[in-house]
Order: C-alpha cells, then structure tokens, then sequence
C-alpha cells in the first residue's frame, strides 16, 4: 500500500531504544525511492492527459498521488535526518573513531558525513581561544577534586605531577591526571 | 565604564556585604578582573542554557574567560602542589572550565538545531545589529548546513523525480520556540513590559516588573531584556 515502506523505516527507528543507531535500512530506502518514481510517472501521464482533454475526473488521484509523493518524501528525509542525529551523539560520546560493530551500521554516506562533522567539530573548538578547548570533555560538573586509583600491578615509583607516588595499593589522585 | 570599575574595587564596610556585580551589559570586559568574571560568566551561561533561542554572541567574555583559566592553570603549576590553597584553586579551575564549556555546548546545540534560521538572519543583518553567531560558530554552521545539504542530495534527492528535487531546510526545520515559557528573576526595575498585545477579545496587557521579582512567562515577551541584562532566566 502507498507509504507503508516508508512509515516502516521510520517505526524501525522508534522502536531502536533511546537513540541506538540500528543498521542502515538500504533495502527499505530503495523501496521508498522506487515508490517515488513508481507514484509520478503515471501522475505526469494523467496530469497530461487532463490537460490535452480538459477532464476533471483525473483529478482527485493526480492529487492522491500527489500528496503520497510528498509524504513519502517527508518520512524518508525524517529517517535520513534522524539517523545523521544519532550518529551525530555518537561523536559526542565515543569521539571520533567508532568501535568497528558500529561502522558496520552506517552506510558510507553516513560515514562520510561523521567525518566531516568531526572536521568541522574539531576545527571550532581548535578555534575556541588561543590554543582550543575540548568541548567533548567535562559533560558532567566537577563533584570532587580527587578519585580513588588502585594499582593493579606492582611499577614501583610513580611519578605524578610532581609527587612521587608509591606503588601502594590505594591512593588518591587529581581527577586531571587521568 | 571606568567608574563601575571604581565601585568594584572599593572594600566593603564593615558588616555590610559587597556591592552586587553590575550586569554584563554595562561591564566593561576588556578590563575585568577576573574574580568578577568568575561572578558573573555563570549569569550568562544560565541565560543561555535556558532560552529557548540563541543569545547574542559573547565573543570577548569567552577569550576573556580562557584567558583566565590559562592563567589560574599557570600559577597552580608555579605554586606548591597538595596544599590545601591550591587543591582549593584546582577545583574552582575545573569548576569554571565546565561552566565554559557547558555555556559552548549550548550554543552549539542550538547552532545545530535553528541553523537555517541563524544563517538566513546574520546574512541578512545590517552592519549595526548585535551579531549572535561569532564568526568562528558563522563558519561551524555553514559547514554544517552544507555537509546536511550535500548528504540529502547525494543520498535520496538526486534519485527524486525532478519537480521533487529542491528541498528549502528553512521551512523543513522547525525554528526556535519562543512562545516557551521561562522562569526568570528581575535584576533591574522595569516598567510597562508589553506581554499580551490588544486583540479584538482583551486589551493589552502591560505589567511593571519589580527588582528582585521572580516570574514565568513567555521568552518573547522578555526576551530583549534578556539581551540587555535587565532579567536573568533560573
């Protein structure tokens, strides 16, 4: 029926919980697009027709098919763009290399677009000031100055900052350290 | 300007506080001490995180502000570290530095989200208007716009039938909404704000808003009170 591939790509995203990128739906697009050209050869078809012959009955289904061009459109273009949202968070979260099971999901138009948005991205916060400010640390306020590190094997003497740490089981150090 | 300056620096009398910091608009922030700044950056950074719509562009405070985080992260390598003095320092410098970015993600998120509206509106602007993208952010949305251009053509319009090809990003994305409402707190007494305009059913509503005031309301109504520092949004 007319719109069905398109509102099922669009379901497929909402059923994917809280913004998980699902694998891009390259079957389902080519439907939609199919749909497309499928819906506006025979429009043109009756819509010339109408006009050599000057009938008005044609007209109610030029305009139904119409309207499913325009939203098939729509519900296709809101898919694209909520994907690129989502890889877009992507970026926010993991920076700018993806874990490999994720880049399987993005189409290499997709993929493409990630990069140059992390380019993009990049050269703004490289601009921030005079030497750049990562804008994709520090999501979260500072809650305490220290954090608790264990040593989980033995390196002897450690030097941090300026301190000599021992290599003791527990200790407190600045969170900048890393 | 030099005599808001003057006011800051005079000590406070004993068992009196000091006066409040006067609002960003009439700072003048090429010479701010940075103490003030520490004050008063988190103002702007509230307003921004809670308009509906993007604010003016603060170019000059945000160089002013990593100025002075680079400043504070010298002197805390110069001093002695694990004294309390400077665990202190330390954690005020991270405290600000999230301020910063936190004010810069803002602005980003709503650069991304309004970015046609913001472009169509700096290009169309006249030599005298407060800018609100910095040039810096201009050439970021630009990029932006281009790169979602470029991929929705590459991936599904140039396989549209031609009359379906064109695709305006100005009608398709929704603009900022600011019929939201905001809660905010007066800073400077303001009399006869126009909220409702007169319609054919009520006349229009005009209030007083009183120093130190807290209301919720619409952002249109007050948002170029917002701009000039007279309301600060909670």
């Amino acid at each position: 029926m007319f719109c069905e591939k398109a509102v099922d790509l669009l379901r497929e995203l909402q059923r994917a919980s809280d913004g998980l990128l699902t694998p891009y739906n390259e079957d389902g697009v080519r439907q939609v697009l199919g749909e497309l050209r499928a819906l506006y050869i025979p429009n043109q078809q009756d819509a010339n027709i109408s006009r050599a012959e000057e009938r008005s009955d044609l007209l109610p289904t030029i305009k139904f098919r119409h309207c499913c061009l325009l939203r098939n459109k729509r519900c296709l273009l809101a898919y694209l763009y909520d994907r690129l949202m989502r890889i877009k968070a992507l970026r926010w979260e993991l920076g700018s290399v993806l874990p490999n099971a994720l880049r399987f999901h993005l189409a290499p138009d997709e993929l493409e677009w990630f990069n140059q948005y992390g380019r993009s991205l990049a050269k703004y916060m490289h601009s921030i000031g005079s030497e750049g400010l990562d804008l994709v640390q520090d999501t979260l306020p500072p809650k305490s100055l220290f954090i608790e590190v264990r040593c989980l094997q033995d390196y002897g003497k450690f030097e941090v900052d300026g301190l000599n740490v021992p290599a003791e089981p527990q200790y407190a150090a600045f969170t900048a350290e890393g | 300007m030099f005599s808001s300056k003057a006011s800051l620096s005079s000590p406070p009398s004993a068992g009196h506080l000091p006066p409040p910091p006067p609002p960003m608009s009439t700072l003048c922030i090429q010479f701010c001490d940075p103490s003030t700044m520490a004050r008063v950056f988190p103002q702007a950074w509230l307003n921004e995180k809670f308009a509906p719509d993007l604010l003016e562009t603060k170019q000059d405070v945000v160089d002013n502000m990593m100025l002075h985080l680079q400043n504070m992260d010298e002197n805390l390598h110069q001093g002695h570290v694990g004294e309390p003095k400077s665990t202190i320092h330390q954690l005020e410098l991270e405290r600000l530095r999230f301020v910063l970015t936190s004010y810069l993600r803002s602005r980003l998120r709503k650069i991304e989200a309004y970015f046609p509206h913001l472009l169509e509106q700096q290009r169309s602007q006249t030599g005298e208007d407060l800018l609100r993208l910095s040039p810096d952010e201009y050439i970021f949305a630009e990029e932006y716009a281009n790169n979602i251009s470029l991929y929705f053509r590459r991936v599904a319009l140039r396989h549209m039938p031609t009359a379906q090809q064109k695709l305006d990003l100005s009608k398709t994305v929704a603009p900022p909404d600011i019929e939201r409402f905001v809660f905010l707190q007066v800073k400077d007494r303001q009399e006869r704000v126009l909220i409702e305009e007169a319609t054919d059913d009520q006349e229009e509503y005009v209030i007083d808003l009183e120093e130190n005031s807290k209301h919720l309301m619409r952002y249109k109504a007050i948002a170029p009170l917002v701009s000039n520092g007279a309301v600060q949004l909670i």
